[in-house]
């Protein structure tokens, strides 16, 4: 089991952070996890592992974090505070330290209307930021209300950013939250709206933000142009340009995967050489076999070891 | 006010069962401003449940009356009689109205007529909207006037989350983003740099998931 993030000491380095995404399955069986550590090995410097994304139930994060810890691939753990109260949260967060895992991304979550559970009470006793604030306040030995803790876990905290939703001047007051509040480094959403990406990280430079916490930017690779429509029209929070859906268009459909894949390479490309930008998280959902072709295409294979 | 609306009369009439004699009681508060439950509710509920209890070949007959507070004792002995005389009571009170009404009369069998919504306003004719949860500790100074707990659909005190689009909620276009709300009236207010600092986790002892609240005034005792 990991003692320090990998994650960690590969930003301290400065070097170009590469992370991806592993969706659990929605059974019981581990297979689909091993098999997206097998396309992730040595590819990538960690994996997220989802919360019961889209507040769909699946195998949980933590259980498919260990899985991955076994073999040999460094997780993320993600954690929503819309399934469980402060008191499940500080006590999977103290498991979750047991267990060796040190990085911790914490996010609300989507809301339970998008998933298959409709009929689920939200919990939402705590925020992101004040669950930022309690994974910080334990790693300094206490708990929320200040109960003394044996043994102060240790982490690598990490936070969402999606400098595309409203109100626009609002976001970077929040990425400045969650730094406060403890986020050490942040995993953007998807990217496809250059300018209004580069208009936030702009801001946040003027504001000393990238400074405090490394940023990641959010890549999926679109496999069509109906991919493409979709997340548009269908997906909150995600902004997809008209210019970005007439490119992949524009290519026969047997050919957009290709170009959808060649659109991803060349915003990792793009983002390297934005000043402020730590690295790239790569979401290919669905599509976990392509992320060792976008990163040696991106040209940051292999992987640094750290010694 | 408490805003409820109408359940759907086939769930009343089943509610019925075969009472042959039906009390239709309204309150003249709160759910008749949201035009469930007031005198005009009441006359139309009670003229939807004779036809269909007619259309069933039944021989039910149906009151209506409707007190000016179903919440509070001192309204309540007015509608003695007709309570008396019902072998079935539908309610066209709010959640604590109905179970005022059956506390009062302990022999009569009240039956729900509405669902209880929430605790609102009436923003425009016709278009009520859930404004305050009850929780216990009013946040509002702090966020201009609009509560997050209750407007907010993840409840955040930190927000706004990443679906908020266009001013709206990513959980429904009709649902306002609470914190575009927020944002806009504190920029209005010139407070804007209030939204920098760290809101903690709620103390939710003080609402419904502490315990069923009471309150004791002892000057108000008698």
């Amino acid at each position: 089991m990991t003692q320090t993030s990998r994650l960690a000491g590969i930003l301290a380095a400065g070097h170009f952070a590469v992370t991806a995404e592993c969706g659990p399955p929605q059974g019981a069986d581990p297979g689909p996890v091993e098999e997206h550590a097998a396309h992730l090995a040595g590819v990538v410097d960690s994996v997220n592992v989802t919360d019961n994304q889209t507040a769909v139930v699946r195998l949980s994060s933590m259980a498919s974090a260990v899985i991955l810890s076994r073999l040999g691939l460094e997780p993320v753990l993600q954690m929503v505070t819309r399934d469980r109260n402060r008191i499940a949260l500080q006590s999977d967060l103290l498991g979750a330290a047991a267990l060796g895992i040190r990085n911790v991304l914490c996010l609300t979550g989507d809301h339970q209307s998008f998933g298959n559970q409709k009929s689920a009470l939200g919990v939402f006793d705590l925020d992101s930021i004040q669950l930022l604030y309690a994974a910080r306040t334990m790693s300094e030995g206490r708990l929320l209300d200040g109960t003394e803790l044996s043994a102060s876990p240790e982490y690598f905290l990490g936070a969402a950013a999606n400098p595309f939703a409203d109100p626009v001047e609002f976001r970077v007051i929040r990425l400045a939250k969650k730094i406060d509040a403890g986020a050490r480094f942040i995993q953007t959403q998807c990217i496809y709206n250059r300018s209004r990406f580069e208009e936030w990280i702009k801001r946040a430079r003027e504001e000393g933000l990238t400074e405090k916490a490394y940023i990641l930017g959010g890549i999926t690779p679109l496999k069509s142009a109906r991919m493409a429509q979709y997340m548009k029209d269908k997906v909150a929070g995600m902004d997809v340009p008209d210019e970005v859906i007439d490119r992949i268009k524009g290519v026969p459909a047997k050919e957009q995967a290709k170009e959808g894949i060649r659109m991803a390479v060349e915003t990792i490309e793009w983002l390297r050489g934005l000043e402020g930008m730590a690295g790239v998280h790569i979401m290919a959902i669905g599509w976990e076999s392509k992320v060792p072709e976008i990163v040696r295409a991106a040209g940051l294979s292999p992987r640094p070891s750290l010694a | 006010m408490i805003v409820a609306d109408k359940k759907p009369l086939a769930e009343v009439l089943a509610s019925i069962g075969k009472a042959g004699r039906v009390l239709v009681i309204g309150c003249d508060t709160c759910v008749a401003e949201c035009a469930a439950g007031g005198r005009k509710e009441v006359a139309l509920t009670a003229s939807a449940l004779r036809i269909a209890l007619e259309k069933e070949g039944r021989r039910v007959e149906v009151r209506e009356a409707c007190l000016d507070r179903q919440c509070v004792n001192e309204f309540l002995p007015e509608a003695a009689e007709d309570m008396a005389w019902a072998e079935r009571i539908v309610s066209l009170g709010c959640g604590a109205g109905v179970q005022a009404l059956a506390r009062f009369y302990p022999e009569s069998d009240v039956v729900p007529g509405l669902n209880t919504q929430f605790i609102g306003t009436t923003v425009q004719p016709g278009v009520w909207v859930e404004e305050c949860s009850g929780c216990g500790d009013c946040k509002l100074a702090f966020f201009g006037a609009v509560c997050p707990v209750t407007r907010c659909s993840k409840r955040l005190l930190n927000g706004p989350c990443g679906g908020s689009k266009g001013g709206k909620c990513e959980v429904s276009p009709e649902v306002d983003c609470a914190w575009q709300l927020i944002y806009d009236r504190l920029a209005a207010l010139g407070l804007l740099a209030r939204l920098r600092e760290f809101v903690p986790p709620a103390d939710w002892s003080a609402s419904h998931s502490g315990r069923p609240r009471t309150i004791i005034r002892e000057d108000r005792r008698i």
